[in-house]
């Protein structure tokens, strides 16, 4: 008489809707306009959200961007590799780039004060992960993203690549780091 | 036009379905295919999580990273979309009593569909060119044979679609059938509606990556991918959602003898998916740069979440339709009898449940979460999103097409179930696998671990950083239960190739399955029209739904919890 694989009775849309689901029905929406309305609040009032801030870029220009702030702000060699630690003023730009297969330079900032973080990829996609705080953002060549950071906390973090960007046994996605170091 | 005669067909004599023999062989080798693609796709997957297990690591990086690819591209497309095109023809044929329209463009599906994935396949496994994950994000460059691979295939699912709606046509013309389409062959308009859309868009972007990997083209902007990408990649998962949700249903009246609570609210529902479930494709876009908040909120939350309440919707009516069959055939005592008295050792059954509940509280919970513009954040790209995503489509979609194959052999290929005792475990090795592999990756991934990793230890790099231990731990135990899984799919394909190719026939005319009665006749000879307690028809369903609520708002706001600890980002 009636199954989901026979065609329904020819006044089907006129059969009363039964008390179950009128319930579910209207429990289920309020909880769907609340969440809209939260994610919507957080914006407001939550001090987690991007801003969307983004520009149109090259590799090349990018590079000269991240070369003109390490010459400017290179503060010491990093102990594990050598290479050059930057430390911009806080409130300032700070650039930083993402490549086959690491994230450069390596950065100094301090707790409590804010950045605007400029992020861009100099060959394919990539993905912004900050360890052990387990932020996440995309990475693309073209594209410069600005999101304003402030570290809460002090330490040394990791960067690693939530994007899959190629690579051989020895080298690739899998061994893609970066560093931030945060100083009380 | 071509005409059919009485000899085109054969009548099942349980369903009353009056079955088109050269649809019947359609729904055969699209359904048969996609079984032999799921075990492809399942070894591949069984490569990647050895390799995934911290303490085997089974593969180098560029043997993982190739079989990831394919593991990705069959188990997640090839099988479900040949399964897709065997429920269709199902669908609109079996279901209507109807001939399949044009049988020789639905041939033209399976084999453009069966040369694709053989491109794809040569491209990544044998030249070995292409490990540039389903995904193929350029810059990152694929042979160009690949790209073709998926062209072809799409185009071939793209027919399949035509040819169903094409059926449709035949089945209103012909007048197969009276009034209103059968809610679940709505559930497969639906489908396929969601279907051309996804394939559209997959030609939009697949087209121009494939002219510029052969030069034609200079340069493929890589967000634009990204955006026209999701298109397809995210909707052609919302297919598998309305494909098994319209299994369960039809599973609930195959088993119960079940109807739906009421057509209209589930025709809703499958209406707002129409309509808003495609916005979701943003879900894989929410941190990305170039896109407004604005735009990614709206499309987030499908226009104030009118796709989740669709899904919430399904997620309480199909249990309801059994509880209230249940209650009408006599189990109309306390509120969980009707559940208890089900035949859980029938795994059609089983099967569907247990897709129900996985879908519901693992893929459904998680996924409404995860889609939240700023939790995304701490999420994106990390191991969650595999723990997530093996929640929907292994344990809800692929729980789904197995259980109803345990019920189409008998009635498509006349062959009864070998090797019943497997059968009947099969489905709860499996669910057991997909949902502790499913929380522990989410649980590795919410302590940091990315996805795609061949190595998540960073050995020897001077910058490495060391997870937490329990990462690590979450990561190893969610990989052993990859291979409970991988167990659970092996026992269903013996299962089924043990019953296709050695199984007992089932004479023509003879019981493939032993006879259903609707509930509500049952109802009409006893005379029970009352049925249910505190008012409500199925207050057994209202308390589980009740309890997928908590959860869905507790797990809310831990989520929010954690996101207003980190960093500041404005």
């Amino acid at each position: 008489m009636g199954t989901s694989y026979t065609p329904p009775a020819a006044n089907w849309y006129r059969e009363p809707v039964e008390r179950t689901e009128i319930w579910w029905i209207v429990l289920a929406f309020s909880w769907c306009l609340f969440m809209f309305a939260w994610m919507v609040g957080w914006h407001f009032v939550g001090p987690q959200n991007m801003n969307n801030e983004a520009y149109k870029t090259t590799p090349e220009a990018f590079s000269k961007k991240v070369a003109d702030m390490q010459a400017k702000y290179t503060v010491r060699k990093d102990t594990a590799t050598g290479e050059d630690v930057v430390a911009p003023p806080p409130g300032s730009d700070v650039y930083l780039a993402a490549m086959q297969w690491q994230y450069r330079p390596i950065l100094e900032l301090q707790k409590g004060q804010k950045y605007r973080l400029h992020m861009s990829s100099l060959d394919v996609g990539h993905g912004f992960s900050l360890q052990p705080e387990n932020i996440n953002f995309q990475v693309y060549p073209g594209y410069e993203m600005v999101i304003s950071i402030t570290p809460n906390k002090s330490g040394t973090f990791a960067l690693a690549c939530g994007e899959y960007c190629g690579g051989v046994d020895a080298m690739g996605h899998h061994t893609m780091l970066g560093r931030i170091y945060v100083k009380e | 036009m071509a005409t059919t005669t009485a000899a085109d067909f054969r009548l099942d004599p349980v369903s009353g379905f009056k079955i088109h023999k050269t649809a019947n062989t359609l729904v055969k080798w699209n359904a048969f295919a996609a079984v032999v693609f799921l075990l492809v796709g399942g070894l591949f997957g069984l490569l990647v999580a050895l390799t995934r297990m911290p303490s085997v690591q089974l593969l180098n990086p560029e043997l993982f990273y190739m079989a990831l690819t394919a593991h990705g591209l069959v188990a997640l497309i090839v099988w479900v979309v040949f399964f897709e095109m065997a429920v269709l023809y199902f669908l609109g044929a079996h279901v209507l009593n109807n001939r399949l329209a044009t049988p020789g463009w639905a041939w033209t599906q399976f084999w453009l569909m069966l040369i694709g994935t053989v491109l794809i396949a040569y491209c990544v496994v044998i030249k070995g060119n292409s490990s540039v994950m389903m995904t193929s994000y350029p810059p990152l460059q694929a042979d160009p044979l690949f790209y073709l691979g998926i062209i072809l295939f799409a185009v071939g699912a793209l027919i399949g679609c035509f040819v169903f709606l094409g059926t449709l046509v035949v089945a209103k013309r012909e007048k197969t059938y009276q009034g209103s389409l059968p809610l679940v062959v709505f559930g497969g308009v639906t489908a396929t509606v969601i279907a051309v859309f996804t394939l559209v868009s997959g030609a939009m972007v697949m087209i121009p990556t494939f002219l510029w990997s052969i030069g034609l083209i200079s340069h493929i902007d890589p967000m634009m991918y990204r955006v026209v990408w999701w298109a397809l990649g995210h909707s052609s998962q919302q297919i598998n959602v309305v494909t098994h949700i319209s299994i369960w249903y039809f599973i609930a009246s195959l088993v119960f003898g079940a109807k739906p609570m009421s057509e209209k609210v589930s025709r809703l529902a499958f209406l707002l998916y129409i309509l808003f479930l495609q916005l979701g494709s943003v879900h894989h876009l929410l941190s990305d740069p170039g896109l407004t908040s604005a735009w990614k909120i709206f499309n987030t939350s499908y226009m104030l979440y009118l796709a989740v309440l669709a899904s919430m919707i399904h997620g309480l009516t199909v249990p309801g339709a059994i509880e209230v069959a249940q209650r009408r055939k006599g189990l109309d005592t306390g509120l969980f009898t009707w559940l208890r008295k089900a035949p859980w050792g029938n795994p059609v059954f089983s099967g569907m449940f247990l897709s129900l509940l996985g879908f519901g509280f693992i893929g459904g919970v998680t996924g409404v979460v995860m889609s939240v513009e700023q939790v995304n954040m701490i999420i994106h790209n990390t191991a969650y999103l595999p723990g997530h995503f093996h929640g929907t489509v292994v344990a809800g979609t692929t729980m789904a097409f197995m259980a109803v194959t345990y019920w189409l052999i008998p009635v498509v290929f006349q062959r009864k179930i070998a090797l019943a005792g497997v059968a009947k475990l099969q489905p709860y090795v499996f669910s057991l696998g997909v949902w502790v592999f499913s929380i522990a990756l989410m649980g590795a991934g919410t302590l940091g671990v990315q996805r795609r990793h061949a190595d998540i230890t960073f050995a020897g790099q001077p910058l490495a950083y060391e997870y937490p231990e329990i990462a690590k731990g979450l990561m190893d135990l969610g990989e052993i239960f990859a291979v409970v899984m991988s167990i659970g799919a092996v026992m269903f394909i013996a299962v089924v190739l043990a019953s296709i190719f050695a199984g007992e026939k089932i004479p023509e005319g003879s019981a493939p399955w032993p006879k259903v009665e609707d509930a509500d006749v049952v109802a009409e000879r006893t005379g029970k029209h009352h049925v249910g307690a505190w008012g409500m028809e199925a207050p057994g369903t209202f308390v589980l739904a009740m309890i997928l609520f908590v959860t869905i708002v507790l797990y809310y706001f831990i989520n929010f919890k954690y996101l207003s600890t980190v960093w500041g980002l404005s």
